[in-house]
């Protein structure tokens, strides 16, 4: 209903108020500006969450109509200007037994289909096709396959996150899909029973995706479930939802559905590529390949927290420049990237990282911001300390 | 015998009058609001436009943070409280609060406890920065070191609000008139009785979670840490347990309010009295057994989210009650709309909207969507400013002439009506929509699709911020040069005890009880 209303909303709004105030052009006019209602979605979870919630919203505006309906006509009618005596009538018990016991009737009429959505919801058991793990990191996710050795992290796309740097003078209209892009959408086939399995490894984080119907709480330390059956391919986006420190906002969440053979291809090239990733842990690196691949691995890893010149935030995040650890022993330097330090916002990246990724960044931190250490390490090192 | 105040500073720092001690908490909790009204500012001015401008995220969510904790604790608790100081003596006919050495102490150590929550900025990593329902571990192992600080600050205020409350029971129940008994007690009174029991319930309960907290951070206990055998939810579990009735310690005196201003600009008594007290009674007892309709995403088995689903979708029925007796109460009435009046119907309308989307909300499945979205934003905003911010506002115009026995400029106080309410609901109703579109709650900076919504809502926060000031120019008016109350009771519909005694209410009233027929 709400959607059908909406060219006129726009126009009514967008050209009378704020015609003058609004500059955004080309790539945001591709978005669905002004949306006013929730979407449907592509699941039939998703459908019977918006049906819901359309019934409700229609059953407040009944109500509200009667309500302010009374308020307005009593506000214009029993004005001292024009009711100078005022009634002295008051306690009912009629009036009042009425309006306790209809509420609490179209509250039943409410709790039914409700009743009904959440059993569906809740069905996580019967009939899984897919079973993927999300893990809520700071500040990013991470996927797991299961049973098909194939898990990749996700991070906010490069474009978007250089343009939400503050003063970074790129104007963030020009980004597409801005903080709504990642680097590895999630790629899942349609028309199957996908099981999320939910969780953290650090703070709480909450897995949203409208067009799901999903909003999982990720709980460090527990598995909590949901599913979708996804009926149509398309490119589904989605937020963290829970407040989970400093980049909370800028942990998107893209879901690609596509069709079941197009799926079996991606899974098949997905796991090609990690076999070949393996291959590559055992060979022997330059110093000069080892620091060029860290400075990226850094860029994306590392500098969310330690500052891109590596100088840290003072009382939150220790800096790398010159930092007791990067340039103390190199065992113990990987020590901390692999496994992290327990109860601090250091993650453990051995499980994020390749082992060739670990090595390089490694050797970068050792040998950049004025560190200048000039040792390296190979990724069998890494593999070595990673298998003690 | 009877004999004024003393003079100078000491007169403030050991007062035990609740007329002063009232006065203390009214413009402690302005300063406060402004002090919140300030962050709020900063947030509205960094989401003005996609990108960011300002401040970077980690100083953004200090200001969410302390955005809400200086609002519920700093400006609206106390606000009340002032008003329950000020007028519960008043309206019962008692010369003073029954324990007044512990209503100063309740009342002077809450400016040390903000002192220290905003002290926090100046620290290393900076202010408490996750958010002000401080979920663990985010608010534990992922914490700055100001936290401690922060707990010793919420220790300290739940200390003060326990005082206050017993202060408000004691009263209620020991020192009313001969004659007013509990059921012709004025509803200010009462839902003040009944938020004083709340409070007294479930204060302690916030002080156990920070206190685990407190325990996890710096005694190696694992209450909230999956890694040593606890929970995260637990936290969440016994925060809600404590915050669910509190929206309600917010709002409850706010209904109080209500119900004596618009009674009086209907020149016709209150609707249904007796059921207005029992259906205030209702909502405290089940603000206890709704709490976890704050957590429907964190995954309770099923039965749990129906229970917590049906238990909550009830509150609707006695919130709707109120609403209809406020209406039935104003229904062939002779009505004026003086600036009081104006606020409490702002109250009636804006407030009933606010309890839809509560409505919305409570539904489970829905709620999946709705959770931690601008939508829930816009949902607290609309029950917690315009249910306790505004009913206050109509509060304060309708006693400040009995407090300084002069009138307010009513021109400036409909002007700030005016500007207040589109200021309101410009700011707030377009969340409904961003939050329906799938903006989450608690970011400092947002997707493209957001930004035309955003920025109206930044434009109607800046109106809304600078009603206040006309608020508290109009007040430092009235008591500068304001004209003179001409009679007693200011306004014609006006019933109570508080209009029995002059404007302004001497020093010391009730020195010996009234009659109450």
């Amino acid at each position: 209903m709400l959607r059908r209303a909406k060219p006129l909303f726009h126009k009514l709004l967008g050209s009378a108020i704020l015609m003058g105030m609004l500059g955004h052009q080309a790539v945001a006019d591709e978005v669905e500006r002004w949306q006013v209602n929730m979407t449907p979605g592509v699941t039939p979870v998703s459908q019977e969450i918006y049906g819901l919630h359309m019934l409700i919203f229609w059953i407040c505006v009944a109500i509200s109509v009667i309500v302010f309906g009374a308020l307005a006509y009593t506000i214009y009618a029993h004005r001292r200007s024009k009711n100078r005596e005022p009634s002295t009538f008051h306690e009912h018990l009629g009036l009042e037994i009425f309006w306790t016991a209809i509420p609490f009737l179209i509250l039943v009429v409410m709790a039914i289909p409700a009743t009904r959505s959440l059993i569906h919801m809740y069905d996580t058991d019967t009939e899984v096709d897919l079973d993927v793990v999300v893990t809520g990191y700071q500040w990013k996710w991470q996927y797991e396959y299961l049973g098909k050795e194939v898990s990749f992290f996700s991070n906010l796309h490069e474009d978007s996150n250089a343009a939400r740097q503050l003063g970074s003078g790129v104007d963030v209209n020009t980004i597409p899909n801005y903080l709504l892009e990642v680097d590895r959408p999630l790629v899942v086939p349609v028309k199957q029973k996908i099981r999320f399995l939910v969780t953290a490894n650090d703070v709480i984080h909450a897995w949203w995706v409208p067009a799901l119907g999903i909003k999982r709480d990720a709980i460090p330390g527990f598995v909590r479930e949901s599913w979708a059956y996804i009926e149509e391919p398309g490119i589904y986006r989605g937020v963290c939802a829970e407040l989970c420190g400093r980049d909370h906002g800028f942990m998107p969440i893209v879901v690609q559905a596509v069709e079941q053979a197009e799926f079996n291809e991606w899974i098949a090239q997905e796991q090609a590529a990690a076999a070949e990733l393996r291959e590559l842990a055992a060979q022997t690196f330059t110093f000069e390949d080892l620091y060029e691949r860290g400075e990226g691995v850094y860029n994306r890893s590392c500098a969310a927290c330690h500052g891109a010149q590596g100088q840290g935030v003072p009382g939150a995040f220790p800096a790398i420049a010159g930092s007791a650890v990067a340039t103390g022993p190199l065992e113990a330097h990987l020590d901390v990237v692999l496994n992290g330090v327990p109860g601090t916002a250091m993650q453990a990246f051995g499980a994020q990282l390749s082992p060739v990724d670990i090595a390089a960044v490694v050797t970068f931190q050792r040998n950049a911001f004025g560190n200048n250490m000039g040792d390296q390490v190979q990724p069998v090192d890494v593999v070595q300390q990673q298998n003690q | 015998m009877a004999h004024g105040p003393a003079k100078g500073i000491s007169r403030w720092l050991f007062t035990t009058n609740h007329k002063d001690i009232g006065t203390m908490y009214m413009w402690f909790s302005f300063a406060m609001f402004l002090l919140g009204g300030a962050f709020a500012m900063v947030i509205r001015a960094e989401l003005f436009q996609p990108g960011m401008q300002l401040v970077e995220p980690e100083f953004f969510n200090q200001m969410t943070t302390m955005h809400g904790l200086v609002m519920v604790f700093g400006a609206i608790m106390p606000a009340f409280v002032g008003l329950a100081n000020w007028m519960i003596p008043l309206m019962i006919g008692a010369p003073d609060m029954a324990l007044p050495r512990m209503n100063n102490w309740s009342f002077w150590i809450l400016p040390f406890a903000f002192l220290m929550l905003a002290s926090t900025f100046f620290m290393e990593g900076g202010a408490p920065n996750f958010g002000w329902t401080f979920y663990a571990p985010l608010s534990t192992t992922y914490a700055p070191p100001s936290v401690t600080f922060f707990i010793f600050a919420v220790h300290i205020m739940g200390a003060s609000s326990i005082m206050g409350s017993i202060n408000i029971i004691a009263t209620v129940l020991n020192m009313r008139a001969p004659g007013m008994t509990l059921m012709k007690m004025p509803l200010f009174v009462w839902t003040w009785l009944i938020t004083a029991f709340l409070l007294v319930a479930v204060m302690p309960v916030l002080a156990g979670a920070v206190t685990m907290m407190l325990m996890d951070i710096h005694f190696g206990t694992s209450f909230f840490d999956a890694a040593g055998g606890g929970d995260p939810v637990l936290f969440q579990h016994v925060f809600w347990f404590f915050g669910h009735p509190e929206v309600y310690i917010i709002i409850l005196p706010g209904f109080g309010v209500v119900s004596q201003v618009i009674p009086a600009f209907s020149r016709k008594p209150l609707f249904g009295y007796s059921s207005m007290v029992y259906a205030t009674a209702s909502i405290a007892f089940l603000s206890f057994i709704v709490w976890a309709h704050h957590m429907f995403t964190v995954g309770m088995p099923l039965a749990g989210e129906l229970y917590f689903m049906y238990a909550t979708m009830l509150i609707a029925v006695p919130t709707g009650v109120k609403v209809f007796n406020w209406i039935t109460t104003m229904w062939r009435g002779s009505m004026t709309f003086e600036t009081p009046m104006l606020f409490a119907i702002a109250f009636v309308i804006l407030f009933t909207m606010g309890g839809f989307t509560g409505l919305m909300l409570g539904i489970a499945p829905s709620d999946i969507q709705y959770h931690d979205s601008y939508f829930v934003v816009a949902h607290f905003h609309y029950t917690m400013v315009a249910g306790a911010i505004f009913s206050l506002t109509a509060g304060i115009y309708y006693w400040l002439p009995k407090w300084t026995g002069k009138m307010y400029n009513e021109t400036l106080g409909k002007t700030q009506f005016w500007i207040a309410f589109i200021g309101f609901n410009l700011t707030f109703f377009p969340q409904h929509f961003v939050g329906l579109a799938g903006m989450q709650r608690r970011v400092p900076d947002y997707a493209l699709q957001f930004a035309d919504f955003n920025m109206l809502s930044s434009i109607g926060a800046f109106m809304f911020g600078m009603s206040q000031l006309m608020l508290l120019f109009n007040v430092i008016n009235t008591i500068l040069a304001g004209k003179r109350a001409e009679k007693d009771k200011v306004w014609d519909g006006a019933e109570g005890l508080e209009w029995t005694v002059p404007s302004p209410a001497p020093y010391h009233t009730f020195s010996t009880p009234p009659q109450v027929k």
